[in-house]
C-alpha cells in the first residue's frame, strides 16, 4: 500500500494546461454589489424595464437570504463587496467575420483549443462564444434561423425576443430559489438563450465555451432552453479558465424547459481552474441548472463530466410535470489536490408514470472531498414513478474523501425507487497489470479511471466524450509519478 | 539473456527468496518447479517489477541492462512478459484499447512507427487466431467476467501480440481443462523463437508435457536446489518433492 500511496501522491503535481490571461482592455464597474449596481449592469445591456424589475425583485430578495450551509464542503467567507459584477471587452463585437474580431482573441480562444471557426461547421458545431460576460462572436445563426431555431447571447435575446424572455425567465429556477440563484438573478451578465420551435429537430449540436477572464471578475452566466412540442436538442457547454491566485465566483443558473415529446440533452464538461497542489486559488463552482418536464413525454438528459473548480456546488436536477416524462442524470466529478465538489442531482416526480435514472460516478484523488448529495421525490399524484440511482465512488490513495447522501421521498404507494451505492479503491494490482504490459502508471491510472466513468462519457456527444477522456487523464496527471 | 546473482527478496519484511542464481540464453525454456510456498511466484513478480516485493540483494541483468533498475512497465517495453497467475480485471477499459496501448507504447519506446488502427486491427486477427483465442473476448473489458480459462488463453493472446524477448509463464496451468491447456501450450510453442526465451512456473508435470523444457530447475525454500535436463520433470513427478527434501537431508 506504501507503495502505491507514494505513487498516488506524486501524481498531483500537473499544472493546470490553461493557465493564461489574455491582454484585452475591460470595461469595468466599480466593485461591490449595490441596488445602484444592479441599475447600471441594466442599463449598460439597454435592457426593458421588466428586466430591470426582474434583477431587482431578485437583488431585494437576495439581500434578505443567507448562503447555505448543509453541503459537505468548507466554503471561506465570501466578501460580496470585492467582487466586480460587471466587465466586458471593450472593443465591442458587432463583426462580419473573424477578420474583424480582435486577433488576441482570437489566438485566445485557439490556446483552449476552440475552433470557433469554419472547423466547427464542418463538425458539425455552432458555437457561441461567451468571453467576459459579452457574447464575442456567434455563428451559423442563419443556417439555425432558417429552421427557426432561435440561439443567441441572452442580451440579444432580451432585444430581440423579450416575449419569450419575459414569458419563460425563472419559470424553472426562480429569483428567490436559493441564495446564489438570487445573486444570479440580480447581476446576470449574458448567456445564452435557445429556442426550438414546435416539430424541429436542432441538426447540429449546440456549444458555448464559457472563459473567466478579467481579474476579479465574478461570472454569472444565465441560460435558457426551450424546447417547444415534439423538439429535440443537444446542447454543450464547456468551460476553461485561466490561472488566478484568489478565488473566483461563479454562480450561473440554467433553465430547461421541455414541452410535449420534447427531447433536451444538455451536457458538460466543466474544467475551471482547480487552484494550485496546495489548494490555493481556483474557482467557486455554485451553480443552479434545472429542468422542467413540462409537457407529457418530454424528456431531458444532464451529462455532466465535472474535473475543475476549487469547490463545486451543483445539482442540476429535473422536474417531471408532465405525464410519461423522462428525466436522466449522469455525471463524473473528478477531485484532485484540495478540490471539493459536493454535487448530484433532484428528482422530483410530479407526473404519472414518469421515469428517472440517476448515474453518479465520483472519483477522488490528493486530499480532496467528494460527495454525491441526490434527492428523489415522488409526490402523491405521480402514480408508477420509477427511479434507479446509483452512486459509485471511487478512491486514490488514503487521503481524499468520499460521501453519499441519498434522500428519498416518496410519496405515492405505487412507484418503485431504487438505490445502489459503491465504493472502489484504485486497485494496485490494477495498475501492476497494466504497467507489466508497458502501459505507465500515468496512463493506467487514465485509462482505470476512464473505464470507470465509462458509462457515463458514452452518453456524452462523440466530440466531447473524446475531450472528457483526455480531461480525466490531464486531470490525474501528477496525482501518480 | 537473464543473469540473474544472488537474487535476495522479501515481501512484508518475510525473506522468501534467499540467494536465486539463474542463467538463461536466447532459444531456451527453463521450468521451475517446486513445492507450494517455495517462492516460485515470488521469483516471477520479483522479475516483473512487482513493488509489493522488496529486493534485499542481489543483481540481475536482461540483454546486458540492469533490469533491477527499471519500473514495471520499462521491464515490459524491454521485451519481458509475465504471464499472470490471477489476470486482473479492469472493468470499463476494452481490450482492444488496453492492447493498442500496450503494443504502441512499446513500439514507441523502441522508436518504431505506432500501428495503425487498421494495422493493429489485422494483427490482433492474426494472433487471434494464432492462439485460437474466441474473437468475442477481444471486444470485452479487459478480463472482466472472463472464465478462468478465458483468462489464460487471453494471457497467451496477449503474449503473442506483444512478442516479447523473455516470457513468464506464472501458473498458467492452473485451472484449466485439458483442451484448453492445449490450446495455451500449442500458442507458446507456436511463440518459440530462436531469439526468445521462456520460463515456465509450475507446480505440475502436466504443462511439461506440451512445452518441453530444456532446463529444468526445482526451487526449494528460496532456493535452487536442484538442476537439470527434462528427464527431472519425470523424477519429480514419479518420487514427488519430498523426495528432494531428502536428499537435501530434511
Amino acid at each position: 500500500m506504501d507503495n502505491q500511496n507514494t505513487l498516488l501522491n506524486e501524481v498531483s503535481s500537473r499544472d493546470y494546461r490553461f493557465g493564461f490571461v489574455t491582454d484585452i482592455e475591460t470595461d469595468f464597474i466599480p466593485k461591490g454589489l449595490s441596488e445602484e449596481v444592479v441599475r447600471i449592469i441594466s442599463a449598460k445591456k439597454e435592457e426593458p424595464d421588466f428586466m430591470l424589475e426582474f434583477r431587482l425583485k431578485a437583488y431585494r430578495k437576495w439581500l434578505t437570504m443567507k448562503m447555505p450551509d448543509w453541503a459537505q464542503l468548507k466554503i471561506p467567507e465570501i466578501d460580496y463587496q470585492e467582487i466586480i459584477y460587471y466587465a466586458a471587452p471593450r472593443q465591442q463585437p458587432k463583426y462580419e467575420s473573424l477578420d474583424e474580431v480582435d486577433p488576441e482573441l482570437l489566438s485566445t480562444f485557439a490556446k483552449l483549443g476552440i475552433p470557433l471557426e469554419e472547423q466547427k461547421m464542418l463538425a458539425g458545431v455552432a458555437v457561441d462564444a461567451v468571453m467576459d460576460s459579452v457574447s464575442v462572436k456567434t455563428t451559423f445563426k442563419e443556417n439555425l434561423a432558417e429552421l427557426g431555431i432561435i440561439f443567441c447571447s441572452f442580451s440579444e435575446a432580451v432585444k430581440h425576443h423579450p416575449d419569450l424572455v419575459q414569458k419563460y425567465l425563472g419559470m424553472v429556477v426562480p429569483p428567490n430559489d436559493n441564495f446564489f440563484a438570487a445573486l444570479n438573478c440580480a447581476v446576470f451578465s449574458d448567456g445564452s438563450f435557445v429556442y426550438i420551435p414546435k416539430g424541429v429537430r436542432c441538426p447540429m449540436e449546440l456549444s458555448t465555451y464559457f472563459r473567466i477572464n478579467a481579474r476579479n471578475t465574478g461570472q454569472f452566466e444565465r441560460t435558457l432552453i426551450i424546447a417547444d412540442n415534439d423538439s429535440y436538442v443537444s446542447y454543450l457547454e464547456g468551460c476553461t479558465a485561466p490561472m488566478r491566485d484568489e478565488n473566483q465566483l461563479h454562480a450561473a443558473v440554467v433553465e430547461i424547459i421541455a414541452m410535449d415529446r420534447a427531447e433536451v440533452k444538455y451536457s458538460t464538461v466543466q474544467n475551471w481552474y482547480p487552484g494550485n497542489k496546495e489548494g490555493v486559488g481556483g474557482i467557486y463552482n455554485f451553480v443552479t441548472k434545472r429542468g422542467l418536464c413540462k409537457g407529457e413525454f418530454s424528456k431531458i438528459y444532464w451529462n455532466q463530466v465535472e474535473t475543475g473548480s476549487a469547490i463545486t456546488w451543483k445539482y442540476p436536477s429535473c422536474i417531471l410535470a408532465g405525464d410519461n416524462s423522462v428525466a436522466e442524470f449522469n455525471s463524473v466529478a473528478l477531485t484532485n489536490n484540495y478540490q471539493q465538489a459536493d454535487t448530484g442531482t433532484k428528482m422530483i416526480h410530479l407526473g404519472k408514470n414518469t421515469k428517472s435514472t440517476i448515474v453518479s460516478k465520483g472519483i477522488s484523488a490528493g486530499h480532496s472531498s467528494n460527495s454525491y448529495r441526490g434527492l428523489v421525490r415522488v409526490a402523491a399524484k405521480a402514480e408508477n414513478a420509477r427511479n434507479y440511482s446509483q452512486c459509485d465512488s471511487l478512491l486514490l490513495g488514503d487521503h481524499c474523501g468520499a460521501h453519499t447522501f441519498p434522500y428519498i421521498e416518496v410519496g405515492n404507494p405505487n412507484s418503485v425507487v431504487e438505490h445502489e451505492a459503491t465504493t472502489s479503491k484504485i486497485g494496485e494490482d490494477q495498475i501492476f497489470y497494466c504497467n507489466q504490459r508497458g502501459i505507465s502508471t500515468q496512463d493506467a491510472i487514465g485509462m482505470i479511471v476512464n473505464g470507470y466513468a465509462r458509462e457515463v462519457i458514452n452518453k456524452l456527444p462523440m466530440e466531447f466524450a473524446v475531450e472528457a477522456q483526455k480531461l480525466l487523464q490531464i486531470s490525474l496527471e501528477g496525482s501518480v509519478g | 539473456m537473464l543473469i540473474i546473482k544472488d537474487l535476495h527478496a522479501c515481501v512484508e519484511g518475510k525473506e522468501i527468496l534467499r540467494g536465486i542464481n539463474l542463467t538463461i540464453n536466447a532459444g531456451e525454456v527453463h521450468a521451475i518447479m517446486g513445492p507450494n510456498g517455495s517462492g516460485k511466484s515470488t521469483l516471477a513478480n520479483v522479475l516483473a517489477g512487482n513493488t509489493n516485493y522488496e529486493v534485499t540483494k542481489g543483481e540481475v541483468s536482461f540483454n546486458g541492462k540492469d533490469l533491477l533498475g527499471m519500473s514495471a512497465d520499462v521491464r515490459a517495453k524491454e521485451g519481458l512478459f509475465l504471464s499472470f497467475q490471477y489476470p486482473v480485471e479492469i472493468p470499463g477499459v476494452s481490450m482492444l484499447n488496453f492492447l493498442k496501448t500496450a503494443v504502441n507504447e512499446s513500439r514507441k519506446y523502441r522508436q518504431v512507427k505506432e500501428l495503425t488502427a487498421g494495422d493493429f486491427l489485422k494483427l490482433m486477427r492474426e494472433k487471434k487466431e494464432m492462439v485460437q483465442i474466441d474473437s468475442q473476448l477481444t471486444n470485452r473489458s479487459v478480463n472482466e467476467g472472463f472464465s478462468g480459462g478465458e483468462k489464460k488463453k487471453n494471457e497467451i493472446f496477449q503474449m503473442a501480440m506483444l512478442e516479447p524477448k523473455l516470457a513468464i509463464l506464472d501458473e498458467t496451468d492452473s485451472g484449466l481443462d485439458i483442451d484448453a491447456l492445449r490450446i495455451v501450450a500449442n500458442g507458446v510453442n507456436l511463440l518459440k523463437k530462436p531469439e526468445n526465451a521462456t520460463i515456465v512456473v509450475t507446480h505440475y508435470q502436466r504443462l511439461l508435457d506440451y512445452i518441453v523444457p530444456d532446463f529444468v530447475h526445482v526451487l526449494y525454500k528460496g532456493q535452487i536446489v536442484k538442476s537439470a535436463g527434462k528427464e527431472l520433470v519425470l523424477e519429480l513427478e514419479e518420487k514427488g518433492y519430498d523426495w528432494i527434501k531428502k536428499e537435501l537431508g530434511e
